[in-house]
């Protein structure tokens, strides 16, 4: 009986696994690039801050064409003026401190409002906020450029040479790096005057330094690896290398300082226009304001507090971005 | 060790001739001195420049700083007529000093203890909220820091003295001011260091051999957790030594950092000059001491140090 059963190939099914289903990848893969982005979105903390960072920066520049008023323009009658939104009725913000409307006692013309008061001269809070703002972050900019000409090529041509070159460049970054900033910008102050030269010339000077050391360190890993092997090999030159093979591999490195440069930057001229020696008068820096604001402190607080709000942001801001980028390049920082 | 540390210190000492150098004579690339008022007499002139060595030739001039700095002898200030740098440094010395230092202890203290508290924590609401406190510590400048604290504990609570240095409670608010900086610092080191440690194999062992937590993390997790925060004592000096600059001014505290200021607005080169050197001999030399004591504390450092 057995032997009448007729199995035609159409009764058995195919039950070997499939080699190109098992290696199918469902997902898209991603570059590193797009992955280091996706981990970021899922940082909400990071992604604020490059949200309040997008917005300070396109209102400080839109301002220069539209600023509320003259940031420098005196009015001596309007000293200390509380805040003041239109006619809105609350506190705070409706121009009255300790019972007197102030903007009524100085006969300040009707529809002229100050949104954040003004200071000891009669100049708009807000106008000068945004000048100290714009300051800040043209600061940042500056140090992120100095960060990744100067101390990227720096790092790399140290380490990529080595030898007696690597010596002599280590041995120059170490003398820079064992004088105080301080001193530098002091020195930078006494031969150019105060000003924004010298504080610019105070960080091209010194603030690319740990940029350097970094980039070094990585690229002494990285030259003695197989595929920077095989392009020296094949004949690549030195800058060719540097740019197609060494900088991409730098690029989480080189983004993750950069972004711990620009906080210490942006503190670093804050710092030195308050204590007096940063930007002259009358251009505000939010050094300057605070400093300004310091002196009426324990009577009109609000001359303190608005710039140090933007300040406090601005670094804020900036960090949680610069601890999101490292926790997004480097994940293994993330999980440990 | 004894060679490295002898090279080190040839290097300071090189370091220390170059920055002397360069402000000696940046200084004197200055157009004029401070006496070339147009209403002082010519003859007068030439008096207050033979008084202060002004009238010698560039290198004698130069000869003179370098000696006389050898043997602790700065010049004398242009504002306070007869009163020499060294005495002016030494009279303002002490409550910088002591703020540095007492800023110093506090900041680490308290920021080893809230990032080992982070890092046992991990992942919980005790982490974030520590996380958050080292954030804004590192990102409030400490001069608000230091008004907002004047404002509010001194003047509105009326709890500290509001300025001036008398006593021990007036350098309260100044030290917690300035430690606010190392203390985030050392918070965020610490955290990231104790979740290292605490995922090794010699915290494993001592868990399974019934060790309580407590006892892990003291004997074990802690003691390997602190050796590195000795690196960041250098930044940290650098940090302090900034600040002490604007807090000393908040607080109007009779210090070098207060002193500094005052002589950068009132061009007083000869202390200008005195304060750069100090600043950089302080730091280099903690910096070496910071080097030195690393190699002793970790001896992987040391041997991997003499490899190279």
């Amino acid at each position: 009986m057995a032997d009448n059963i007729k199995l035609g190939a159409d009764a058995f099914k195919h039950v070997q696994v499939n080699t190109a289903e098992q290696e199918k990848i469902a997902a898209p893969s991603l570059t590193f690039t797009q992955d280091a982005i996706r981990r970021l979105k899922q940082n909400k903390a990071a992604l604020i801050s490059f949200w309040v960072l997008v917005v300070i920066a396109v209102v400080a520049i839109v301002t220069i064409w539209f600023s509320p008023a003259d940031p420098n323009a005196q009015h001596l009658a309007y000293q200390h003026l509380p805040p003041k939104w239109g006619g809105l009725d609350i506190p705070f913000v409706n121009g009255v401190r300790k019972g007197v409307d102030l903007y009524a006692t100085n006969h300040v013309p009707k529809g002229t409002y100050f949104l954040l008061g003004t200071d000891y001269l009669g100049r708009d809070m807000l106008s000068r906020i945004l000048v100290g703002t714009r300051v800040s972050l043209f600061i940042a900019f500056l140090a992120t450029f100095f960060d990744l000409t100067i101390g990227v090529f720096y790092g790399i041509i140290s380490g990529w040479k080595g030898g007696l070159t690597d010596t002599i460049m280590q041995r120059v970054i170490e003398i820079i790096s064992s004088v105080p900033n301080l001193v530098v910008v002091i020195l930078m102050l006494l031969v150019f005057k105060p000003g924004l030269t010298s504080i610019i010339l105070a960080i091209a000077m010194t603030g690319w330094v740990t940029m350097a050391r970094l980039v070094r360190a990585q690229t002494l890993q990285l030259k003695d690896q197989e595929f920077i092997l095989a392009a020296r090999t094949l004949g690549e030159s030195g800058s060719k290398i540097a740019f197609k093979h060494l900088i991409p591999n730098l690029s989480s490195t080189i983004i993750i300082q950069t972004m711990f440069t620009i906080p210490t930057a942006i503190f670093f001229e804050a710092f030195l226009s308050y204590i007096g020696i940063g930007l002259p008068a009358p251009t505000a820096s939010l050094g300057t304001l605070l400093s300004d604001g310091q002196k009426v402190l324990q009577i009109y607080p609000s001359e303190l507090v608005f710039p140090a709000i933007i300040i406090v942001v601005l670094m804020l801001a900036f960090n949680l971005l610069a601890d999101g980028l490292r926790d997004a390049f480097d994940p293994r920082s993330n999980n440990r | 060790m004894v060679k490295y540390i002898l090279k080190r210190i040839g290097f300071l000492l090189l370091t220390l001739f170059l920055v002397a150098s360069i402000t000696f004579f940046l200084m004197k690339l200055l157009p004029g001195t401070p006496f070339n008022n147009p209403k002082i007499p010519a003859a007068q002139q030439a008096i207050l420049a033979k008084q202060y060595g002004l009238d010698l030739p560039l290198w004698q001039q130069y000869v003179n700083y370098m000696v006389g700095i050898v043997h602790g002898n700065f010049g004398e200030s242009y504002q306070f007529a007869g009163q020499t740098v060294s005495y002016l440094i030494s009279t303002r010395i002490g409550p910088s000093l002591q703020l540095g230092v007492q800023a110093m202890i506090v900041g680490t203290l308290l920021g080893i203890l809230l990032g080992a508290i982070a890092a046992i924590r991990k992942n919980t609401w005790v982490d974030a909220v520590a996380t958050i406190f080292a954030i804004i510590g590192r990102s409030i400048p400490n001069f608000v820091f230091a008004a907002l604290l004047q404002f509010w504990l001194a003047y509105k609570m009326n709890l500290f003295p509001i300025a001036l240095w008398d006593g021990f409670s007036s350098s309260i608010l100044p030290t917690l001011a300035l430690a606010m900086a190392p203390l985030a610092n050392t918070a965020r080191f610490m955290r990231t260091e104790m979740v290292d440690v605490l995922n090794s194999d010699y915290i494993e062992l001592a868990k399974s051999k019934g060790e309580s937590q407590w006892q892990v993390v003291a004997k074990h997790a802690m003691r390997n957790s602190m050796i590195p925060i000795v690196t960041i004592i250098g930044p940290m000096a650098v940090d302090l030594m900034l600040g002490s600059l604007v807090v000393e001014n908040v607080f109007a505290i009779p210090g070098i950092g207060q002193q500094f200021v005052q002589s950068i607005t009132t061009n007083d080169y000869p202390v200008i000059m005195g304060l750069t050197i100090l600043y950089s001999v302080m730091l280099t030399v903690v910096i070496l001491v910071v080097d030195v004591l690393y190699g002793i504390i970790d001896p992987r450092i040391r041997l991997s140090g003499e490899g190279n």
